[in-house]
């Protein structure tokens, strides 16, 4: 196996939990808008697992730009290298984006944001059915834009890990221990 | 070294065959996630009712009337405030019943159905929507109506009784027929009809009571669960609607009637609220509870300003009634959940729709008098 440096253990924790968060969140937001009996229970979930995603993916952010990620492995095709990089701006793009359309647009239709108990939290623009009805088609087309972007992740570190197996899925990879030198 | 292999990068040890396995087991994870997305979002199951089904339903029953609620479409807003008497501290931590808190309140009085320019019948369903505004951002958002109980029991019922009572175009009353297998299958429904039908129809909206008729939880400070139901009973004396009343050719006389009287002074309902014993059906809003259970008055809404709807004001409010503040939760009741998704999917629909005005506009709101 050729070896690359992994991504350090923050980046590592923050990738798996919110890869967990943002499919629970995507089958979660495409159940509840057709669901009749589960369509409070699911969007109690929704709203403040949303915000949890916002929350962690600005830390991801700020723990990206302090540390460097591992470079891609030398002999990748250039196409290949510059998929990878357009591709990862827009999840990082949209990981931001979709919780803040969210808030944006609950807070133009008028609702209270509540997340637990009786936490609440403010509308971050004014209220406008108007806004609202422009910005809640763009809440799923960003999900589904999302969606398959992560199947195109998922295929192509499947294809690194089971194809090419050149340790870039090994970089991300949860395993607490230590990498192995060469 | 193949074709394959070259295209794919494979790392040297793999043969073409281990390849095009592991493509093949690759494509089928990612389809399989696709596939699982897909069966979320109910494509598996076509038969299962959805929230559009339930609006275009109301769309397909009433026509279309652009920029207006699906139901309850001729509304009036209304402005005051709730005062707490304290009485229900006890049963609910939610910070509006602490003792002498005033809290504001906007709402909407409206008529069931989704003709927003329907004339004012006596017997047409009348309803009272609130939004109280507690401190810090939370709400509590409640719709409720003039009946002892509702008409069905789940929203699949609800579902096919708007189609049972849709009024034929060439007598404007509903196919017999059609009601008859409705009432059959649906047995409770038969009975909860004739309870709504027997039930004492008011002068108007200001000496009517409106009931929440779904079940819902309050939560104590020390956590205490109780099931209630709510009712907003008026100070005025209940007086039956007069024969004169009856033939006026004011289309708009109900409404007309609140917005005057709010004028001459304020309008007042108690919030009162009925404790759930064990037993008490809190998943079906067809049935009544025993008229002995404890009930409690936990304080006064205040109506003291009418606006006809406008933008910003109880027109652009979707009254989920799944918006609680802490202190007050949902029950098991299968229409709440319904209700909020179709609710929602009225207010997207609404929302993004050019708006005409109100049938019920221009009225002086405050002062003066007569």
């Amino acid at each position: 196996m050729r070896d690359i440096a992994r991504f350090n253990l923050p980046a590592r924790l923050l990738h798996w939990t919110i890869a967990a968060m943002v499919l629970a969140m995507l089958f979660i937001g495409v159940a509840m808008v057709t669901s009749v009996a589960h369509y409070h229970t699911l969007v109690a979930l929704h709203r403040p697992l949303g915000i949890g995603i916002l929350v962690l993916a600005v830390l991801r952010l700020i723990n990206r730009w302090r540390h460097q990620p591992p470079e891609l492995p030398s002999d990748l095709p250039s196409w290949q290298r510059q998929a990878a990089h357009t591709s990862h701006i827009l999840l990082y793009g949209l990981m931001l984006a979709l919780p803040l359309v969210g808030w944006a647009m609950l807070s133009a239709a008028g609702y209270p944001i509540g997340l637990a108990g009786s936490v609440v939290l403010p509308p971050i623009l004014p209220r406008d059915p108007g806004v609202y009805a422009w910005l809640r088609p763009l809440h799923t087309v960003l999900a589904y834009t999302l969606f398959g972007i992560i199947l195109a992740h998922l295929g192509a570190a499947l294809m690194h890990g089971l194809i090419r197996r050149d340790g870039v899925l090994s970089s991300m990879a949860l395993r607490l221990t230590a990498s192995k030198t060469p | 070294m193949s074709l394959l292999n070259d295209l794919t990068g494979a790392s040297p040890g793999l043969s073409p065959r281990g390849v095009l396995l592991r493509l093949g087991a690759i494509g089928a994870l990612v389809a399989g996630t696709a596939g699982a997305f897909a069966y979320a979002g109910g494509w598996h199951s076509v038969g299962d009712l959805t929230q559009a089904q339930i609006v275009d339903r109301f769309e397909q029953v009433n026509g279309p009337h652009p920029g207006f609620r699906r139901n309850h479409a001729k509304g009036l807003c209304l402005v005051g405030h709730f005062e707490s008497s304290g009485g229900g501290a006890r049963v609910s931590k939610a910070s509006l019943f602490a003792t002498g808190q005033v809290t504001p309140v906007t709402g909407r009085i409206a008529l069931a159905g989704g003709q927003p320019y329907a004339a004012d019948a006596a017997t047409t369903v009348r309803s009272l929507a609130l939004r109280f505004h507690l401190p810090y951002g939370e709400e509590w958002r409640t719709g409720n109506n003039d009946i002892p109980v509702f008409p069905v029991r789940t929203p699949e019922a609800f579902y096919a009784q708007l189609l049972a009572a849709k009024p034929d175009p060439a007598t404007g009353k509903p196919d017999p027929e059609a009601l008859k297998a409705f009432f059959a299958a649906h047995p409770e429904s038969a009975k909860a009809a004739a309870l709504i039908k027997a039930r004492t129809i008011t002068s108007g909206f200001a000496n009517d009571t409106f009931r929440s008729l779904n079940a819902f939880g309050f939560v104590a400070a020390d956590g205490m669960q109780t099931p209630v139901r709510w009712a907003f009973v008026p100070e005025q004396a209940a007086t039956a609607e007069s024969s004169a009343q009856a033939v006026r050719a004011d289309k708009n006389f109900l409404f007309e009637d609140f917005a005057a009287a709010v004028r001459q002074g304020p309008v007042r309902w108690h919030l009162v609220v009925t404790l759930g014993a064990p037993g008490d059906a809190s998943a079906d809003a067809t049935l009544a509870w025993p008229a002995e259970r404890t009930s409690i008055d936990l304080g006064s809404v205040v109506v003291s300003t009418t606006e006809a709807e406008a933008s910003g004001n109880c027109r652009d409010v979707n009254f989920d009634p799944l918006v609680l503040p802490a202190g007050i939760e949902g029950s098991d009741d299968p229409l709440l959940s319904a209700r909020s998704a179709a609710y929602s999917q009225s207010f997207t629909r609404r929302a993004g729709e050019p708006k005409a005005p109100s049938a019920v506009h221009d009225m002086p709101t405050q002062g003066a008098g007569l």
